[in-house]
């Protein structure tokens, strides 16, 4: 099928402003949005410029704004579009050229939240045994591939850019939850900052948002639980 | 243009941040030495994510297990190619580094009474060769993202320093001395001149240069390429691995944990063809074996529907089983297919998936560069990019996680012993003048060839004839295109002449890579009279160990390949026939 395809572009050596620019592109049935991008890059205009490497959903890259919903490129397939599609940046995160966003400060939230296992007592022989249920209790969170999607479709983000944002949060929740971690009061003091978890406003975009289906605003819910918990 | 770069200055750098150069950047800043860690993409979306299956540790878990049965499988899988000194200490390092990961916080799946979960996999077995044996560690079926998080989160905790999207694009080894590497920044176009007295090289496989992969868009033989064109010698090159449970058409996995779990491989006529090849094994037969297998069936016209591929069955398990242990993979089949695997089989062919030669190094991750294993002074290798050789002619399921981590944590340490009594080596100022006018003359040149035209030319002509099937005819055809394609390659013309991430001419620059690696995989496969492990010649359909019981070592001179060899090391198992 013909595929109407509009990309916002700016390259900031040529453009002043960001720009609508039209595409029609031959899709396949079971295409997806990366499909069509490279059709554009390698037979229309190769300087059209997005980041990808894995393409099928589990690295991260291409994350960007699909018919006004933030999708990975490469797992959404045209079909569920039609034939009209719209791509644009992340939003709320400052673009570099085309699809492709900053994300230093995406990571540096991501860092600032300290996502790694603390633990101090000394490791046994063989490993730490934890229950199935255990296990469990942090599972959801354990699949983040930090592609952004959520924080960058996160109002009370576009609002308050030094919000930590849904992201850094699933990342600490991953930590908070896992048994054999000691770091936990930690993250909620650093979580309990007026740049914490406090700015949520559930509005569940990022949950929608989530390539990985994770759902995130329970996983803030829980955060903000654990830090009134403690407090009493 | 030849401006001044900006130069930096550390005692180590690791090139790439997948498992490989993860762990040795920890065992570096264990060590307090300063360390350089830089990558083309972000660490957390290196390859290694995307790995499914599982991490093989012989930790018994459930059932009696030994590293010597793990060595044993290891060797036999690789049809006794495998360097067997490097398979015992892969197979004994395995279980310490399995318990370290765990100790690092990833989260494993949980047996019953809250050990580390284990789940079979092809070829590796009970008692040399009896039966299926579960060694296979998991995290459901992300093993490697949670690897890869695991060690950025411990990276990141030790303060380790990332240039994160620098695209390296050249070594720097002059005088038989290794004095660092160059490097383009991605986000400005500037070149970097890094000064190190030890560099790794862990910038994983290739699987880019065959049409239908499983690999990512950035896996283009980086490192191999850049120490080819530098004089160092690629090991077994011809020994590419096609897995048999590709998404059809796009190559996408679909781990062979899915018959770890007990999931069948059927042809047209719903029989579970494996009977007929792999008796014992069945679907858990190594990979090389199978998609062997698949294709010798589709030839018989028992292919699905008369198509090139057959089906994975899945519906016996259960949803239980599926949701719980196969979650991600079933979702990849329901996006990219539009089939539900819960009641619905599933429609695979081979693709292309693992490269078992690469750079070859010894124990230590030090890259050697003849037959008598000389070393090359700060020049080491890990990963997949590497060739210790643990994986022989055919590299058995699970075996390369555990391979890059017990290899990438060997070079940690030694590049840290290395740099202790090395001072750090001079470099000339001209030193990035070649590697920037070849970049400088792809960005500008204002006429030429789209360069996406001969990758694509060259990724269907190495999947029809340097792929699961190989015959001299096939072979010498694909090497004259490949030096037909180089002649164009230098004629090739990017569109974007920007500097700001400019993705066009990186795409390009890699078409290079891959056409560098496509040449020494050709050469070893037309000269390697024999079939063995993933190297299948229907013009010598038989394993030659009197003439071939040996590694190939391509080295690139005047733009030619030109092939030595060096021995095998065997050390407690004699080559056998190999069935499973
Ligand atoms: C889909 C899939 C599933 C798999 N499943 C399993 C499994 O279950 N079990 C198993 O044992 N193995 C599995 N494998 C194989 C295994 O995952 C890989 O062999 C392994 O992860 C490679 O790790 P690595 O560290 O060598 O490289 P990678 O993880 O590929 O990392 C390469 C790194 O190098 C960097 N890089 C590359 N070129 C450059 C350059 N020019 N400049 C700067 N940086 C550069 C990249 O940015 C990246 O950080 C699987 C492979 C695939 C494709
Ligand atoms: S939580 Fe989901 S949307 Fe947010 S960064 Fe992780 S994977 Fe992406
Ligand atoms: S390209 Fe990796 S998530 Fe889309």
């Amino acid at each position: 099928m013909q595929v109407d395809l509009r990309i916002l572009r700016y390259d900031p050596e040529r453009d002043k402003k960001p720009h609508w620019e039209r595409y029609r592109v031959e899709s396949g049935p079971m295409d997806r949005v990366l499909d069509l991008l490279h059709t554009v890059k390698w037979e229309q205009d190769g300087s059209l410029t997005f980041r990808r490497s894995c393409a099928h959903g589990v690295c991260g890259s291409d994350a960007m704004l699909i018919n006004g919903r933030n999708r990975l490129a490469c797992k959404i397939r045209v079909d569920q579009l039609g034939r009209k599609v719209s791509v644009a940046p992340l939003p709320g995160l400052p673009v570099v050229k085309d699809l492709v966003v900053d994300m230093e400060d995406f990571f540096a939230k991501y860092r600032s939240v300290e996502p790694f296992l603390i633990n101090d007592s000394p490791a046994p022989p063989r490993e730490r045994l934890q229950s199935q249920e255990d296990r469990e209790r942090y599972d959801d969170t354990t699949k983040c591939i930090l592609c952004a999607a959520c924080t960058s479709s996160c109002p009370s983000f576009w609002a308050q850019k030094s919000y930590v944002g849904p992201a850094a949060i699933v990342n600490a929740h991953r930590f908070i939850f896992d048994s054999r971690d000691e770091g936990a009061d930690e993250r909620l003091e650093i979580l309990a900052d007026a740049d914490g978890v406090w700015r949520c406003r559930t509005i569940f975009n990022c949950s929608d948002a989530c390539p990985r289906g994770i759902n995130i605003t329970k996983a803030i819910l829980e955060v903000s639980s654990a830090i009134v918990e403690r407090r009493v | 243009m030849n401006g001044a770069p900006v130069t930096h200055a550390y005692q180590a750098l690791v090139v790439g941040a997948g498992g490989a150069g993860l762990w040795a950047a920890l065992e570096l800043a264990r060590k307090g030495v300063k360390t350089a860690v830089l990558t083309k993409l972000y660490p957390s979306r290196s390859h290694t994510g995307a790995a499914q299956g599982g991490i093989c540790a012989a930790l018994g878990n459930h059932e009696e297990d030994h590293w010597e049965w793990h060595m044993f499988d290891t060797v036999k899988g690789g049809d006794y190619l495998v360097d067997q000194d490097a398979a015992e200490v892969l197979a004994k390092e395995a279980i310490e580094t399995v318990i370290e990961l765990e100790h690092m916080g990833l989260p494993f799946n949980r047996t019953p009474d809250g050990k580390i979960d284990q789940r079979r996999f092809g070829g590796h077995t009970r008692n040399y060769g009896e039966a299926p044996v579960r060694r296979s560690c998991f995290a459901a079926d992300r093993t490697g993202h949670m690897i890869l998080q695991t060690l950025y989160q411990q990276c990141i905790k030790h303060g380790v320093r990332f240039f994160d999207e620098y695209h390296v694009v050249d070594l720097l080894i002059e005088g038989g001395l290794t004095r660092g590497a160059v490097a383009y920044r991605i986000a400005d176009g500037e070149l970097h001149v890094f000064r190190s007295a030890a560099v790794l090289l862990a910038t994983g496989g290739y699987g880019r240069v065959y049409r239908i992969t499983s690999n990512a868009h950035a896996l283009t033989g980086d490192g191999m390429a850049l120490a080819y064109r530098r004089g160092v010698p690629l090991e077994d090159m011809e020994f590419f691995q096609f897995h048999p449970t590709g998404i059809v058409g796009l190559g996408i996995l679909l781990s062979e944990a899915a018959r770890g779990e007990g999931g069948y491989l059927r042809n047209a006529d719903g029989e579970r063809f494996m009977e007929r090849y792999a008796p014992t094994l069945m679907e858990l037969a190594p990979r090389d074996v199978i998609s062997r297998s698949m294709y010798l069936e589709i030839r018989q016209g028992r292919g699905i529907d008369g198509g090139d591929f057959v089906h994975l069955d899945l519906t016996h398990l259960g949803r239980e089983v599926i949701d719980r242990k196969l979650p991600d993979i079933t979702e990849f089949v329901r996006v990219y297919q539009g089939i539900e695997p819960i009641t619905e089989q599933v429609p695979v062919q081979p693709t292309a998936h693992y490269a078992m030669g690469g750079v070859p190094t010894d124990l230590h991750a030090r890259v050697v560069v003849d037959e008598r294993n000389t070393v090359l002074p700060g020049l080491f290798a890990a990963g997949e990019c590497a060739c210790v050789s643990v994986h022989g002619a055919n590299r058995l399921g699970t075996n390369s996680l555990i391979d890059i981590l017990v290899f990438g944590r060997r070079a940690g340490l030694e590049m840290a012993r290395y740099v202790e009594g090395n001072e750090l080596p001079d470099v000339p100022l001209t030193a990035h003048h070649r590697v920037e006018d070849e970049l400088e003359l792809l960005r500008t040149r204002r006429r030429g060839e789209n360069p996406n035209v001969i990758r694509a030319e060259l990724q269907s002509a190495m999947f029809d004839e340097c792929g699961v099937f190989r015959t001299k005819k096939g072979l010498q055809h694909v090497a004259r295109l490949i030096e037909h394609l180089k002649l164009r390659y230098c004629q090739a013309r990017v569109e974007d002449g920007g500097k700001v991430f400019n993705t066009d001419l990186l795409d390009a620059w890699e078409v290079g890579y891959l056409l560098d690696c496509a040449e020494a995989t050709v050469a070893g496969a037309l000269a390697r009279t024999e079939s063995r492990g993933g190297h299948f010649r229907e013009d010598y359909p038989e394993r030659d160990d009197t003439n071939w019981l040996k590694h190939t070592l391509t080295y690139q001179a005047e733009g030619r390949p030109f092939l030595r060899s060096k021995p095998v090391t065997i050390t407690r198992f004699q080559p056998k026939p190999r069935t499973y």
